[in-house]
């Protein structure tokens, strides 16, 4: 008996595997829930209606899901080079800073239609940037890009936290250490009236979309698939290596510096070094249940955003704490990942 | 006032060195023992936070020190095992895989943690190790206080870099680990199991990482609380290249970390306001990957590393 690789993955098993990944880890986590003393069926009961039971749940489902997104294309453009960037946390706090300190009275003064575009690039640049660091110890000197990126997480956060400490520090906050604000112009107009649901959703799923689009019809998204999976059949066939993957990195990159700059614009109107709940790390989720594919971010990151906010609800009504949310999307990377090679591999006798 | 270099002159200093330094060696020969057989495991920071919670909970419940240190190992060796089945056997990344553990157990940990400890003011407390005196060499003068005053574990760590070293370079077992590590298909010509051996390595080397965390909760402090482990599992892989993957390094590489890590922290009060405290928390960071740039040429890299190994296969 022995593991051969499918040629082929067809489209019905692509389907099924983050399916049943899913499925395997809410069993999984059942367990954890049973043996707080609660019904299960009831606590995801409560959890479904955290999520979507009423006008706001569901406006707060779609407001998480929009940064999950960018970290999780983040991911998935990065993985599917095999440029292994775990640092979208720390790029998503860079992105957050310069966006808050560039829209606030210390910045740019223009008008907003100008300006919120240049604070989006801003932040883009911004992690693009921090990205550029671990890609360029990789390519110069042969550093593993995944410490360094998981290192410089730990950087940029104290970094931001010195600025908002320092220069950049509210005076306004009575002693909390939180950034100066960004104008009241420069917040992203809402979705909907009387919630926190803002465009930014828009943009995400549009950049999902064009980055779709790129991956499967564009020269250089063939280019950066094969400087993945061969680099030296790419090399061999005239790819620039090197040049493509600094590409991908300042597109990785700039996705999780947008994800903070947008939930600055967006939601919060500040910086503060609680701003992400792991947005980053849990973006490297997204992109695996996506199987890295643009618009499956879309799905895997409302599933995410779902679990989190619909633990809050269950955690409130039933007590389990809402560290289960946590427990589900991490168990459900490793289910994935059984999963994929189930879906990939056929067992032949 | 104090200048910059009487710090180096206090036995408070040298003996801070070897406390933080602990975790470090317990877990960098952790990720050492994985990596010689072939396997990285980037399961190490969650390993660690759950070593620490599980170390701390045993304790709390009226368990012993020694026995929550035990826990704590038995839990890292559970997951050792998860991430050894998902890498070795099954062949899967073993980057994500890792990073899936270290998800994993760090959230366990916090939903087991708030399930038993709801949620207080202040986190509730254990009592800790106390420095074990070392008979007369304890009364020397400086070195006694410097070296010679440390909890238990801070010994059984340094032993075990020396015990690790002689047992990768004299024993067959060791030589075992280490031609797994180079040359897979080579030691199955020996009749060695490459894939047993790799899953037993992993196993154990697991569960000295989460001895790193125990000591964090039953040593170096006495409470546990979520990210209490703040990177140090990152900075114990980046140790394993400083090292070169050779224990009796990774010993070294840990106590000139933690001497600068000691360092700063006396360095920062004495320079007080005129510097920002962050600059100085960023230094361990920042010098781990200093480390990686300089070792990343000259360091001799298993052969074999990150390479899954299918039966049959080249």
């Amino acid at each position: 008996m022995r593991l051969e690789r499918r040629a082929h993955v067809p489209l019905s098993l692509a389907i099924a595997a983050p399916i049943g990944a899913v499925v395997a880890a809410l069993i999984l986590a059942g367990l954890l829930i049973a043996l707080a003393g609660v019904p299960v069926f009831e606590a995801y009961r409560r959890m479904l209606i955290g999520a979507f039971g009423s006008r706001l749940s569901i406006s707060e489902t779609l407001t998480r899901t929009t940064p999950l997104i960018l970290t999780g294309l983040a991911a998935a453009v990065a993985f599917r080079s095999r440029v292994w960037n775990i640092g979208a946390e720390g790029q998503f706090y860079l992105g957050a800073l310069a966006t808050a300190a560039l829209g606030s009275k210390l910045g740019l003064h223009l008008a907003p239609l100008v300006e919120i575009p240049i604070l989006m690039l801003a932040g883009a640049l911004a992690g693009a940037l921090l990205l550029l660091v671990p890609l360029g110890l990789r390519l110069k000197f042969g550093v593993d890009e995944v410490v360094t990126t998981l290192l410089l997480n730990f950087v940029a956060v104290l970094f931001v936290s010195m600025m908002i400490e320092g220069p950049l520090k509210d005076p306004l906050a009575f002693g909390w250490p939180q950034s100066v604000p960004i104008l009241a112009d420069m917040a992203l107009p809402k979705l909907l009236p009387r919630s926190r649901l803002h465009i930014g959703l828009l943009v995400a799923i549009g950049l999902a979309l064009v980055l779709y689009f790129v991956q499967s019809r564009t020269r250089f998204g063939l280019e950066a698939r094969a400087a993945g999976l061969n680099p030296q059949a790419a090399r061999f066939a005239g790819v620039p290596i090197g040049w493509i993957l600094v590409r991908v990195a300042l597109i990785s990159g700039g996705l999780a510096g947008l994800a903070g700059a947008i939930e600055v614009l967006g939601v919060k109107g500040y910086v503060t070094t609680d701003l992400s709940p792991g947005f980053g790390y849990t973006g490297v989720v997204v992109a695996m249940l996506a199987g890295l594919n643009p618009i499956g971010v879309i799905v895997a990151a409302l599933f995410v955003a779902t679990m989190f906010v619909g633990a809050d609800g269950m955690s409130r009504a039933m007590g389990v704490p809402s560290f289960i949310a946590d427990v589900i999307v991490a168990l459900s990377l490793l289910t994935m990942l059984v999963a994929l090679l189930l879906a990939n591999y056929r067992v032949r006798r | 006032m104090m200048d910059a270099l009487d710090i180096f002159a206090t036995a408070g200093l040298w003996a801070a060195v070897l406390r933080i330094a602990t975790p470090l060696i317990f877990g960098t020969l952790g990720a050492l023992v994985c990596e010689r057989a072939g396997v990285l495991n980037l399961g190490i920071e969650g390993i660690m936070t759950f070593g620490a919670m599980v170390g701390w909970l045993t304790v709390y419940h009226g368990g012993d020190l020694w026995l929550g240190l035990a826990a704590a190992a038995l839990a890292g060796a559970a997951f050792g095992l998860l991430h050894a089945l998902l890498t070795v056997p099954l062949g899967l990344s073993q980057h994500v895989t890792g990073l899936g553990i270290t998800l994993f157990a760090s959230s366990l940990s916090y939903y087991i943690f708030r399930l038993v400890v709801p949620v207080s003011g202040t986190p509730p407390t254990i009592e800790p190790f106390q420095p074990l005196r070392i008979p007369y060499l304890s009364d020397l003068p400086f070195l006694g206080e410097a070296v010679f005053a440390q909890t238990a574990p801070t010994y059984v760590a340094i032993l075990l870099a020396f015990l690790i070293a002689l047992a990768l370079q004299k024993t067959p077992l060791g030589l075992a680990v280490r031609i797994v590590g180079e040359n897979p298909h080579a030691a199955e010509a020996q009749g060695i199991d490459p894939i047993r051996v790799r899953i037993a390595s992993v196993v154990f080397g697991s569960a000295l990482m989460a001895l790193g965390g125990a000591f964090l909760t039953l040593a170096a402090f006495n409470s546990f609380f979520p990210t209490m482990v703040q990177g140090r599992g990152w900075v114990c892989i980046a140790l394993v290249v400083f090292a070169s993957w050779r224990p009796e390094r990774a010993l070294l590489g840990a106590l000139l970390f933690a001497l600068f890590d000691a360092y700063q922290l006396r360095l920062s009060h004495v320079v007080g306001k005129a510097v920002p405290y962050q600059v100085f928390l960023m230094i361990p960071y920042l010098l781990s990957i200093a480390a990686l740039l300089v070792m990343a040429r000259r360091a001799r890299v298993p052969q074999a590393l990150m390479q899954p190994f299918r039966r049959g296969e080249r």
